[in-house]
């Protein structure tokens, strides 16, 4: 037997997913996961495999990516502080602008201790798997975002999901873990596959009555739910019961990089034990004074943010009156998910709407709930309202063409 | 409660998620023979914690491959 006969091919657990991605693209449908950006207009154009488009999948909410002030803060921190830092936050990667970053954090959100993350992903990896421990319960949603599940996945404790947004159920689990065990409830604000928001008034009232402490991921409602922008926390009258508050500058704060705002005591001991914080480089002080530049203006966003409001509710009014299936029945969030009959009629009108000139995301199984095939858009503050009705019409030609209304 | 009893209240249980009658013996296995999906082991973990007041944390599911293993593992768990 030759060497490559007796070597098992570890690729082969994929061969599922590899035969799903080439029947799609047998179909001669364009890859939905493959897309270029060739340049970058706005937050709101850009030419994507060479067509003019409009971006409606982009999670840049607010559109502080071109903000002028933020880039001119980015500029000038490349210019005085170099390309990276090469480093840890604990060695020689906490610069000027780091601190100065997460003192805009602490401020946006009116909390003691702010930690910033060089990702989202690494914010909720970390938080997570370092305060649960051994005999530690989790309780979350089974709908939560893949890093928090791989929060879950890389620490030892307990892990018990319940059921989409389900107080019940999730009261019913808190009560079952044995006496003396600390417990962590995992919620998000905004759910970013339907765009849904949790009841958290009600449940951060049961987790505190069952002596848990709380973390809420606010990606998706950072800078735009909420009096301050702060959050569903914030707009349910809750954020001063959430012990953690998890976030990301990839959305609304138009950069990349992620954070956790708390006011635990001991929270800054995080900066020594959270190893997603301690072993990876910190973000280039270019990445950290656009989010600390943009974070402040966001503290005065609110005529932006009524904009916005108004984007979602004429987007969802009019989808839903096109005879789409949406993923919620009123609006909740800036995210807007159409429901697709499957996935080979959601990638035909992925492309039809591609080829409209429009840009919205695929999302499929396993990142979707119960399985759904969907086409998830994201409003931008800087989408003009005539911008929305054009999506309008792509919508409904692109809908007609597939079949799908 | 012993195994045996255990054992039928799970049968019970399992029957509407048994949705291709597949006859169950010790070994037959949720994710082979029963083709369960991940929303499906949810929703039927969801309604054995619920009968039998426990809960089967997903690290202690990683081990429970087949229905003789799950009996076994409830019947110690409402035992303690």
């Amino acid at each position: 037997m030759s060497e490559a006969d007796m070597q098992t091919d570890l690729f082969s657990k994929f061969d599922p997913i590899i035969q799903m991605r080439e029947g799609l693209l047998a179909t001669g449908v364009e890859d939905p996961y493959n897309l270029v950006m060739e340049k970058v207009l706005s937050p709101t154009r850009a030419i994507c495999n060479g067509r003019d488009t409009i971006l409606l999948g982009t999670y840049n909410y607010m559109g502080m990516t071109f903000d002028p002030d933020v880039i001119a803060a980015g500029k000038k921190a490349l210019d005085e502080f170099g390309a990276g830092t090469t480093g840890s936050r604990v060695l020689n990667g906490t610069y000027q602008g780091h601190r100065e970053c997460e003192e805009a954090l602490r401020e946006f959100y009116g909390m003691d201790h702010a930690m910033v993350f060089s990702t989202g992903y690494q914010a909720n990896l970390g938080i997570i798997s370092t305060i649960a421990g051994k005999g530690d319960y989790i309780v979350l949603d089974i709908d939560s975002h893949a890093s928090i599940w791989d929060g879950c996945a890389l620490g030892n404790a307990e892990v018990v999901p319940f059921k989409h947004n389900d107080i019940d159920a999730m009261e019913k689990r808190l009560r079952r873990i044995p006496e003396g065990a600390g417990k962590l409830v995992v919620l998000e604000g905004v759910y970013s596959m339907l765009g849904d928001i949790a009841p958290l008034k009600e449940m951060i009232a049961v987790a505190k009555a069952a002596g848990a402490m709380v973390l809420v991921d606010e990606a998706h409602s950072m800078g735009f739910i909420g009096e301050h922008g702060r959050g569903v926390a914030e707009a349910q009258g809750v954020l001063d019961q959430v012990d953690f508050v998890i976030g990301t500058f990839s959305k609304s704060v138009g950069t990349v990089g992620g954070f956790c705002v708390s006011n635990h005591p001991k929270f800054e001991i995080m900066r020594l034990v959270c190893r997603p914080y301690v072993f990876t480089a910190s973000l280039p002080p270019s990445v950290v004074a656009t989010a600390a530049t943009s974070i402040r203006k966001l503290m005065h966003g609110s005529n932006k943010r009524a904009h916005l409001w108004e984007n979602s509710k004429t987007l969802h009014g009019g989808l839903k009156s096109l005879g789409f299936e949406l993923g919620t029945d009123e609006p909740q969030s800036a995210i807007v998910a159409v429901i697709m009959p499957d996935l080979e009629r959601g990638a035909g009108m992925w492309e039809a709407l591609l080829h409209e000139g429009l840009y919205v995301n695929l999302a499929r199984p396993p990142a979707t709930p119960a399985n759904m095939t969907l086409l998830r858009c994201s409003l931008c503050a800087e989408h003009s309202a005539e911008e929305v009705q054009t999506i309008l019409g792509m919508f409904e030609r692109a809908g007609k063409a597939v079949g799908i209304i | 409660m012993d195994r045996a009893e255990v054992d039928s209240r799970i049968r019970a249980i399992i029957a509407p998620f048994n949705k291709k009658a597949v006859d169950i013996a010790d070994a037959t296995t949720f994710a082979g023979d029963l083709e369960f999906d991940s929303l499906t082991v949810m929703d039927f973990v969801a309604a054995i914690e619920d009968d039998f007041d426990i809960i089967i944390s997903m690290n202690q599911q990683a081990e429970i491959e087949n229905y003789g293993q799950l009996v076994d593992a409830v019947t110690t768990m409402q035992a303690g």
